[in-house]
């Protein structure tokens, strides 16, 4: 799986990303300088977290008209894999990519801690090796990370099935307790209609190995790899 | 030249968690009469244009484009002519 990480000015999990896919899983991964636009060659393209371009305005207000965004847009129109975790899943929500916005936690903090997530499908090309109601266990790392979307935006998601994690209780069950920032539904991450675009607040690439207390975000590209070859999960 | 002020506010069914922390902070104060606090931004644009309504529609492109999101957001724009700022012609290029 030849992996393209995204970085903007203000990225900062482009490194974990890389450490994750190409130290841990052993692929093959370059960065994409933020005004390149050809991304020809690669077969996953991260949008890493981070506060690109400070994030002024909004997150990921101005990373959506970097030069390599309209290059984003072709992969991903292209069938391409891409993937937004956090200031990612932000970008592509500017960029119409994805459908919704992220605001402010309702908390009004910064939450850094673990979370558990269900799986809601393994339609998506990043939870292809999963089975809906599984609950991995991943670290959120926001302030912005509260999704919304206008009642009918929202009823369409979850009509055809589109939410992807969603925040749980260690059991599975969603609760009102387990929701860390105020996210409709407990949503925590969501694909687009062919599933090869997902977006998504908590950080796979930070639980990818036991000495970080999970391995569970390996799933996430595992599935990835899989969903690229076709391997049944 | 012309100087626009643009408003950009959560739409209203929009949850405005600084809005609210901020009311409680005012009650706080004992501001017992704050119903509600809504935050949102105030961008200044000046923009070198001749036509009132060719800087308006510019300013609402801005908008649209980049300075309000359509999916949370609402804008409301101020237009003043500033006419040619004094020194502008003598300051170096």
């Amino acid at each position: 799986m030849r992996t393209g990480i995204v970085v903007f000015p203000g990225t900062w999990s482009d490194r974990d990303c890389a450490h994750a896919v190409s130290d841990v899983l052993q692929e093959p991964v370059r960065y994409v300088d933020h005004r390149e636009q050809n991304l020809e060659g690669l077969d996953l393209v991260i949008l890493p977290g981070g506060f690109s371009y400070g994030d002024y305005l909004r997150c990921g207000a101005i990373a959506r008209f970097a030069p390599v965004m309209e290059a984003v847009t072709d992969f991903a129109n292209r069938g391409g894999l891409v993937l937004g975790i956090c200031n990612g899943f932000q970008i592509l929500q500017e960029a119409r990519l994805l459908p919704g916005a992220l605001l402010r936690n309702a908390s009004c903090e910064f939450r850094c801690e673990w979370v558990n997530l269900r799986v809601e499908q393994s339609e998506s090309a990043f939870t292809h090796d999963c089975r809906p109601g599984q609950v991995l266990r991943i670290p959120i790392s926001h302030g912005e990370g509260n999704f919304f979307a206008d009642p009918d935006t929202l009823d369409a998601i979850e009509r055809n099935g589109h939410v992807v994690f969603r925040y749980c209780a260690p059991d599975g069950r969603v609760t009102a307790d387990s929701n860390p920032n105020g996210s409709l539904r407990n949503i925590a991450g969501i694909a687009n209609g062919p599933g090869n675009v997902v977006g998504m607040m908590p950080h796979p690439e930070r639980a990818c190995e036991t000495l970080l207390g999970s391995v569970d975000g390996l799933t996430v590209f595992r599935s990835a790899i899989h969903a690229l070859t076709r391997v049944p999960a | 030249m012309f100087r626009a002020e643009v408003f950009v506010t959560l739409k209203p069914v929009v949850n405005d968690p600084a809005g609210l922390t901020i009311k409680g902070g005012l009650h706080a104060l004992g501001f017992d009469s704050v119903s509600e606090v809504r935050a949102g931004k105030y961008l200044v644009v000046t923009l070198d244009e001749t036509d009132d309504r060719q800087a308006r529609a510019r300013v609402e492109e801005m908008a649209r484009q980049l300075l309000a999101n359509a999916v949370i957001e609402d804008y409301r724009i101020e237009l003043q002519s500033i006419g040619n700022p004094i020194g502008a012609a003598e300051r170096p290029a």
